[in-house]
Order: structure tokens, then C-alpha cells, then sequence
């Protein structure tokens, strides 16, 4: 009796969990684990894969334009994410304030979110075009010439950093507002009775028991922006130098997989992009308990 | 100065910050639709018009020339929905295995899922447009959506909804005689409305506003992408002054997203933050 309710039983997992399971391992695991195996071979597609040890690796390692994407990545990392990182909880502790048409600011600066990063990329293209664009003629009307942004390297780096910056600021404030929202009352009544102004109970009791969000913004940030890939693929004026030069990791590694069909080196260095990613994850991880409050219940 | 007219000073601060923030944010739009309803030659003019004067809807006429818009059009909107509910219901059946059965090697295997999520998208895109290659996939419907379908991610949160509910309804439901499959889908499901519904966004608008994947796994017209085809369309060698044009097919692709956003605001806030901020 008890022998087949069990057998019943394991019928019934098999039903619920086997779409799931069996796709999970065929489009997910198996990939995984033979992007790992690619990694060490050189592919194209064409003819069979040949197997070249660590060789892709040591390429990398002298790579000029691997590096070069390494650098652009960090550069965008070192400007994008502590702009949007504090603009993000300035945008927070906006929206979290109940004055009235508050939320239709929210409504507001959730439009760039929802839309496609493929949109924002053009839109924002248009934008900051040198001749015809909003951007130059807005600082034509306060005496500046505008760069040609989107066609050299450097301006079309904080073209797509202000971009990023509009798009994301609304995803990140609302992260914020979540942890925002999760802070007691009881805290900011006590500080009232002991005389405390705004400025103290922001910088005593918000700050401080934002830091679990602030610490889980900031390894969103670094993950998403690890792979940032639209932006750098669409933005720059084709036949530019900006198009030329701008690259970052993800875009690299696509150029090397679908343009110069070499999968086995695109794959060593998507997992070195990986292990890059894991590295930063792991060292967040473990610096946390330097300036992450945890509250105890 | 007393405090009532420090108040109203505050306030007045305030109202000043929402409107420019409001600007900000809808400016770009409004810029990209009022592009769409010029003509050619009134866009390429150094003192922009906000508002366009002449109107024309002319832009949309030429972006129907230049790609199938209509198909592909409907190709973006057909992924879109079957992604949904293909990653619905496989999740959900998955949840329910993790999050209302008890059997061996249960939280083992839920490990191998979490597992899966850690792993960047780029990694996954190559040896899956091999695979994907390999079944003789590629430009067919069935390699844009079947890869998307299995993602760890709606089983985590669906299990997440799952554990929440008490135990006393399905054993109510079980002295009554009903099986496993009646309880998930007359108990269990109704109950995770707003979890199903959070999800249901969740993947519409990522397999909406995709790029990366059906940019490889899906180059041609006939199974072609919006997103993909505003690339392509802002890519060709006239692009650099075909704005109108550019920006027509734009509004196509991001009316329908807004539209559902502001209909299902909730849902999408849930369905974007989904992601962390458990703990």
C-alpha cells in the first residue's frame, strides 16, 4: 500500500516538474556546461572543433582590443553607477514623500524603464544629434557649441552614460522605495520626541537602515552593468570612430562569436567576463559586514 | 520668517523638482512621437519643432514600405504572448513540484536551479545559438521562444508565492478526493493571482523589449522582431537622415508596452522588483 502511494507520488513529481526540469537541462545546463568545453577549442562552425588547450586564454591576455573593452566597461562602471546610485535615492526619498502628485512623478520616471532598451538607444541617438538634435540646441541657447557626441569615443561615452542614467533612474529609485517603505515608523517617532530635524534623522536612522538595499542596488548595478550591451551596440554613429573604438566586453565577445565566427575564443571570453562578474559578487559579499546594518528582530 | 511660509517655500522647492523631473523623463518621448509626425524636410531643421507643424503621418506610411511592418509587427506580439504562457505554465507546474510535494533530492535540484541564475546572459547566448543551429532552429519561431521558456527565475518567484499558502485547503481538497493536478490548477493557481500576474509582466515585456537573443536566433523578415528591425532599419545607409522614419517605427514598438504599463501599473512595479529585495 505504502509502496504505491510512493510510486503515486513520484508519478506526480514527474508530471509537474519534468517540462521544466527537462528544458532547464537542455537549454540552460547543457549550453553552460558546453560553452565550457568550447572555451578550449577553436570554432568555426564550419569545420569540427579543435581542441587548443588553454590557447584562447593566453590570447586574451595579449588581446589589445580585449583590453580595451575591459577599460571602456570599467570607465562606464566608474561614471554610470555612483551617478545612478545617488540619484536613485534622491529620486526615492522624493517619491516616498506623500505630497500630492507624487505619483505621477513615479508614473513619470517609469516610462524609460519600460521601454526597450533598443527604443531608448535611438531615441536618445536623435537626441544628441550635432546638427539637428535637443541636446546641442539647448546648449546653442546657453552659448556652447555642442560636441558631436555619438561620432567620437569620449563624448559618445557620456552620451550613453546619460542615457543609462535616464533610463535606469526610475528601476533604481524603486528599489529603494522598497526598503524605504520597510523602515518602522517607530523609529522616526522616537527621534521626533528626542528633538531630532530632518537632516539627523536622514543621515541616523534612514541611511543606516537603507544599507541591505543600498548594498543589494549596488550589486544589481554592477552585475547589470558588467553586460551592458544595447547602448554600446546602437548609439555610436556608424563609421565613426565611436563605432570603431567603443566597445565593451559584451559587445566583443558578439563581434568574435557572429562576425568573425570564432565561438571557442567569443566563449573564453564570455567566461572570463563571468568569472570577472563573480569575483566582484563574491568580494561585495564578503566587504558587507563593513558598512551593510542588518536590523535584528 | 515663520514656519507656515517656510513651508509653502519647501513646498514650492518641491513642485519645482517634480516638474523638472517630469520634463526630463517625457521630454525624449514626446520628442520621438512629434519626430514621427514630420515630413522629411521639417526634421532636418536647426531650430527643433516641439510640435509638429505640418502633421503628417506620412513617416508611418514610408516605415511600411521600408520593412513588413504588419508582420513584424505581429511576429513581436505572437512571442511575446506564447513566451508568457509557455514560461506560466512551465513554472508554475515546476513551483508546485518544489513548493507543495515532498520527495528526495527536492531541495538539491532547486539548488541546480538557483545555480542556473547566476550565470550572465552572454555566456548562455553562443552555445545556445549552436544548439539552436543545430535542431534547425534558427529563423523559426520555435528558436526565439522554446530557449526562453525554462527560466529559474519564474519558478523561484512562483515558488516563493506557493510556500505562502496555507496547508489546510488542498488537505480539505484531498479528503474530498481531488488529485494533485485538481489542486494546482482549481486551488493552488487561482490563490497566486497576483504572483501570476507579476510573472505574466515580468516575461511579456522581456521578451518584448528583447534583444540580444532574437538579434542571432532570428535575422529574417518573416520571424523578425520590432527591436530587432529598428536596428536594422536605423543601420542603412540613409538612416542618418531618415529620423521621421526611425522614429515612427519607435513609437510602433513602445506604444504597446507603455500602454500595457499604464493599464497594469501595479503589476509592473511587482513584476520589476521581483527580482531581489526578498531578504
Amino acid at each position: 500500500m505504502a509502496g504505491i502511494s510512493k510510486i503515486r507520488n513520484w508519478g506526480w513529481v514527474l508530471f509537474f516538474l519534468a517540462p521544466s526540469l527537462l528544458g532547464l537541462l537542455i537549454f540552460i545546463v547543457y549550453p553552460i556546461t558546453s560553452s565550457f568545453w568550447v572555451a578550449f577549442h577553436e570554432w568555426n562552425l564550419l569545420s569540427p572543433p579543435e581542441f587548443v588547450g588553454l590557447a584562447n586564454f593566453q590570447e586574451l591576455w595579449t588581446d589589445a582590443d580585449f583590453w580595451r573593452a575591459l577599460r571602456y566597461t570599467l570607465l562606464f562602471i566608474v561614471m554610470y553607477v555612483p551617478s545612478v546610485f545617488v540619484l536613485g535615492l534622491a529620486l526615492a526619498l522624493l517619491l516616498n514623500t506623500k505630497i500630492t502628485g507624487i505619483s505621477f512623478v513615479r508614473t513619470a520616471t517609469f516610462l524609460p524603464v519600460v521601454a526597450s532598451w533598443v527604443v531608448v538607444s535611438l531615441i536618445w541617438k536623435w537626441i544628441f544629434n550635432p546638427a539637428y538634435g535637443l541636446v546641442n540646441y539647448g546648449l546653442a541657447g546657453i552659448g556652447i557649441e555642442g560636441p558631436a557626441w555619438l561620432f567620437s569615443p569620449t563624448t559618445a561615452m557620456y552620451a550613453i552614460v546619460i542615457t543609462s542614467i535616464w533610463k535606469d533612474v526610475g528601476y533604481i529609485a524603486l528599489l529603494y522605495l522598497g526598503g524605504l517603505q520597510s523602515i518602522s515608523e517607530i523609529y522616526y517617532e522616537a527621534a521626533e520626541i528626542d528633538g531630532a530635524g530632518q537632516w539627523q534623522k536622514l543621515k541616523n536612522i534612514t541611511l543606516p537602515l537603507l544599507t541591505p538595499t543600498m548594498f543589494f542596488v549596488l550589486i544589481t548595478l554592477l552585475i547589470n552593468y558588467f553586460q551592458m550591451f544595447e547602448q554600446i551596440w546602437l548609439m555610436p554613429m556608424p563609421n565613426s570612430s565611436a563605432d570603431r573604438q567603443l566597445e565593451v566586453i559584451v559587445t566583443e565577445v558578439v563581434k568574435n562569436a557572429f562576425s568573425y565566427n570564432r565561438m571557442g575564443y567569443a566563449s573564453a571570453m564570455s567566461w572570463v567576463l563571468f568569472a570577472i562578474i563573480f569575483v566582484i559578487t563574491f568580494a561585495q559579499l564578503k566587504l558587507q559586514d563593513r558598512w551593510v546594518y542588518y536590523e535584528l528582530d | 520668517m515663520n514656519s507656515i511660509n517656510k513651508q509653502t517655500i519647501t513646498k514650492m522647492g518641491l513642485y519645482l523638482i517634480m516638474a523638472v523631473i517630469v520634463i526630463v523623463m517625457v521630454v525624449p518621448f514626446v520628442w520621438m512621437l512629434s519626430t514621427s509626425l514630420k515630413s522629411q524636410e521639417y526634421i532636418l531643421q536647426t531650430t527643433p519643432q516641439l510640435i509638429p507643424d505640418p502633421v503628417t503621418a506620412e513617416s508611418y506610411v514610408q516605415l511600411a514600405e521600408r520593412i513588413e511592418i504588419f508582420r513584424i509587427f505581429f511576429n513581436s506580439a505572437f512571442v511575446a504572448v506564447m513566451t508568457t504562457l509557455g514560461q506560466i505554465l512551465v513554472s508554475a507546474m515546476a513551483a508546485f513540484a518544489f513548493a507543495r510535494m515532498e520527495w528526495r533530492g527536492r531541495d538539491t535540484v532547486f539548488l541546480l536551479y538557483l545555480a542556473t541564475m547566476m550565470v550572465p546572459a552572454v555566456v548562455l547566448v553562443i552555445p545556445q545559438f549552436i544548439l539552436v543551429r543545430s535542431l534547425g532552429w534558427i529563423n523559426t519561431y520555435a528558436g526565439l521562444i522554446v530557449p526562453t521558456l525554462f527560466s529559474a527565475f519564474g519558478t523561484f518567484l512562483l515558488r516563493q508565492s506557493f510556500l505562502s499558502l496555507p496547508k489546510d485547503f488542498e488537505e480539505a481538497a484531498f479528503v474530498d478526493g481531488a488529485n494533485r493536478f485538481t489542486i494546482f490548477w482549481r486551488i493552488i493557481l487561482p490563490l497566486s493571482q497576483p504572483a501570476l500576474a507579476t510573472l505574466a509582466i515580468f516575461s511579456f515585456m522581456g521578451s518584448w523589449n528583447a534583444y540580444l537573443w532574437p538579434l542571432f536566433a532570428a535575422r529574417r523578415p518573416e520571424v523578425m522582431t520590432l527591436p530587432v528591425a529598428l536596428g536594422v532599419l536605423q543601420s542603412g545607409p540613409r538612416a542618418l537622415t531618415e529620423w521621421n522614419i526611425v522614429m515612427a517605427g519607435a513609437v510602433v514598438t513602445v506604444i504597446p508596452i507603455l500602454l500595457v504599463y499604464l493599464l497594469a501599473q501595479r503589476w509592473f512595479v511587482g513584476g520589476i522588483t521581483a527580482g531581489g529585495l526578498k531578504a
